[in-house]
């Protein structure tokens, strides 16, 4: 196990290294870390000319992105272009809030979807599963931020002036209120971003988990339990749910390690001070200090959940022996 | 005190060999499933009793209802599947039971091996724990060192090696031969009075075959349940069984003592099966195995008259093979029934009759 997990790691540091040419080249061929000098209107061709100097933008491509990887690898990540802060400090606040997001959004999807493909698996064709299958069309094909404008609406909005209301009753912008602190405060905050990031996650586990729960409920060892007399709520939730259940962690795992970077359009309906907004904000910015650690740090998080998942897969299924 | 909780104790005397009180009774079982082309009779009139300390066997091809039939007895079949007939176990009628007394009554008193061990033991669950559960799913009171110390024991009886050890495996570390060794034990671990074997030696290599059908035999020994061993193997049925009951197309064929069956068989198609059988002792080198012509028919189209009629020697044809149904009907020996219209003339042919001789 161990060793798995070194040299997995190990393995992750060419698959990173790839990523970061990547990254590098592109974000340097579609963004000029000058252009708003240059867009100001600012004719001073010395200013201009002094700043490429200064960021290296004279160099050859290759040189300077052997002097990013150097800094990049040594965390001197720079300030931002536009702002002035350290990036390593804006990464690290922004992150902590996408982290929350990220993290209630996965615990209600996960209680949700299981339920509801565990119910749909076990009364198959009955009228709920119908709505169930139904409405998780509806949640794939929606996109999120049509959903979160809509939710906004009806649950802000309409209440508000409904009962006329002073204040709503959950909010639709940022983490706290400016005066209020408490966690009755932060959930309000919470419900409405949390909910539109699960619309599409509740969709496709909820069929994942309704296909696994029916695949396994047919399986040889469901009948053995019946037969030793076993009753039929403990077959369903010892011997079907925890097998049903290995296949969906794997989904799981790889579905958050990309979550890092799909937040853009949530956190920016939300103003949800995020990752999302961060990088939303360097790319109408073009701000390639920016740009280039957060496209790294969200690469390391796809790489870091992708072995997640097979190191769970391990400790779920017996069978699978990780060296 | 121990001892004798123990689920199979050495020294309980097995009764006088011969057949004990009824236990058992299936009659006119009915199992048909609706499917698209129409509904698929998979049981069609089954009837047979089993008595304590008995070994029933149940031979046929595959899809000719044996499977189905042991299922319906203990209500595991799909919803999907129409029963009716009847199921007596002692005085309990087990089709009209509501699952939940149904599920009393499985694994407690009547307990099921299945065919592919490696696919019916949950891949998750050690194999001692799966074991403890059917234990204790009957005596929620037992204590875990107890439980324990049975498991250990049920899975030395059937000849685990290490059994301590061997409880705390997965059963993907078991071979194929422990696998269904520890399918038995955990069968057998509440003495159920009627043990239910579908296929228990399929896909086990013919070594291991006769080390499960020795476990088998040593249970049988020490307890006195009915034993019901469905199989397509007659070398099997041979060495096991009491009586055997012959199925065709979800219909009874032939139902008698396995000496009188094997030696005077009323049907062709135990008579086709037998012809078909190798014979170390007594094959010449010039006669070639017996091939029963022709496939087993579609259950959702079951050919009219005797569902055997297409494939058989002795039919004729139209009447009355291809129109009249043969009832089950005794000769000599009550005990002996066939559902053959021609079953004198079967009587007077051995298998090797049927054997083409090469060269001819």
């Amino acid at each position: 196990m161990l060793t798995f997990v070194v040299r997995r790691l190990l393995y992750s540091i060419p698959v990173l290294l790839i990523a970061s040419v990547l990254v590098f080249f592109f974000v340097r061929e579609t963004t000029d870390p000058l252009a708003r000098l240059k867009g100001s209107g600012n004719r001073d061709l010395t200013l201009i000319q002094r700043e490429t100097h200064r960021l290296g933008l004279d160099k050859p491509l290759t040189t300077q992105y052997g002097r990013w990887l150097k800094d990049f690898v040594r965390f001197k990540w720079g300030d931002s272009l536009v702002s002035g802060r350290r990036v390593s400090t804006d990464i690290r606040d922004k992150l902590r809030n996408t982290l929350q997001l990220i993290f209630w959004g996965i615990v209600a999807s996960a209680i949700i979807a299981i339920a509801i493909g565990v119910y749909s698996a076990v009364r198959q064709y009955s009228a709920l599963d119908y709505t169930f299958t139904g409405l998780s069309f509806v949640g794939l094909s929606m996109p999120p931020f049509w959903f979160g404008l809509i939710a906004i609406q009806l649950l802000i909005f309409v209440p508000k002036e409904t009962f006329h209301l002073q204040h709503p009753l959950l909010y639709s912008v940022g983490i706290h209120s400016a005066t209020n602190h408490g966690t009755l405060d932060y959930v309000r905050h919470l419900i409405l971003p949390v909910a539109t990031l699960s619309v599409q996650l509740v969709a496709g586990w909820s069929r994942y988990q309704r296909a696994s729960m029916l695949d396994v409920m047919s399986a040889d060892y469901i009948r053995t339990a019946r037969a030793k007399g076993v009753p039929r709520r403990v077959v369903l939730f010892k011997h079907a749910l925890r097998n049903a259940l290995i296949p969906l962690t794997t989904i799981m795992a790889i579905d958050i390690g990309s979550l890092f970077g799909g937040l853009i359009i949530t956190e920016t309906i939300f103003g949800w001070p995020g990752m999302g907004k961060l990088f939303f904000d360097a790319i109408n910015n073009g701000d390639t200090n920016v740009l280039l650690p957060w496209l790294m740090v969200t690469a390391g998080f796809i790489v870091v959940f992708n072995l997640l998942a097979d190191l769970l897969y391990g400790v779920l299924d017996p069978r699978i022996r990780l060296a | 005190m121990a001892d004798e909780d123990l689920p199979i104790s050495p020294t309980r005397p097995r009764p006088p060999s011969g057949r004990g009180d009824l236990i058992l009774t299936v009659e006119d079982l009915h199992v048909s499933f609706p499917a698209e082309q129409g509904v698929v009779k998979a049981v069609d009139g089954v009837s047979f009793e089993v008595c304590e300390n008995e070994v029933l066997g149940v031979v046929g091809e595959s899809g000719s209802g044996k499977t189905v039939t042991a299922l319906a007895m203990l209500g595991l079949l799909p919803r999907t599947a129409k029963l009716s007939g009847s199921v007596r176990f002692r005085d309990q009628e087990l089709l009209n039971l509501e699952e939940k007394e149904l599920r009393l009554v499985r694994g407690a008193e009547i307990a099921m091996v299945f065919q592919d061990a490696l696919a019916a033991l949950n891949p998750v669950y050690k194999v001692g724990s799966q074991i403890g559960e059917a234990i204790k799913v009957h005596h929620p009171e037992i204590r875990r060192h107890e439980l324990r110390e049975r498991v250990v024991g049920l899975l030395d009886l059937v000849g685990i090696p290490n059994p301590a050890d061997r409880a705390d495996q997965y059963p993907h570390e078991y071979s194929g031969g422990m696998r269904q060794r520890a399918m038995i034990a955990m069968a057998i671990c509440n003495d159920p009075d009627v043990l239910i074997a579908d296929e228990p030696t399929t896909a086990l290599d013919v070594t291991i075959q006769a080390q499960v059908l020795e476990v088998m035999e040593r249970i049988q020994d020490r307890t006195s349940s009915a034993i019901i061993l469905i199989t397509h193997d007659l070398g099997v049925v041979a060495g096991l069984a009491d009586r055997v009951l012959v199925m065709y197309a979800g219909r009874p064929a032939e139902l008698g003592d396995v000496e009188t069956l094997f030696y005077r068989s009323e049907h062709p198609y135990t008579l086709g099966l037998l012809a078909s059988l190798p014979r170390l002792d007594q094959d010449e080198p010039d006669v070639r195995l017996h091939r029963i012509k022709g496939q087993p028919p579609s259950l959702v189209f079951v050919p009219p008259g005797c569902p055997f009629h297409p494939r058989c020697d002795f039919a004729r044809l139209p009447e009355p093979c291809a129109t009249q149904i043969p009832e089950l009907r005794s000769l000599d020996d009550p005990s002996h029934v066939a559902a053959c219209h021609f079953s004198e003339e079967v009587r007077e042919k051995k298998p090797e009759d049927l054997r083409p001789v090469v060269g001819s």
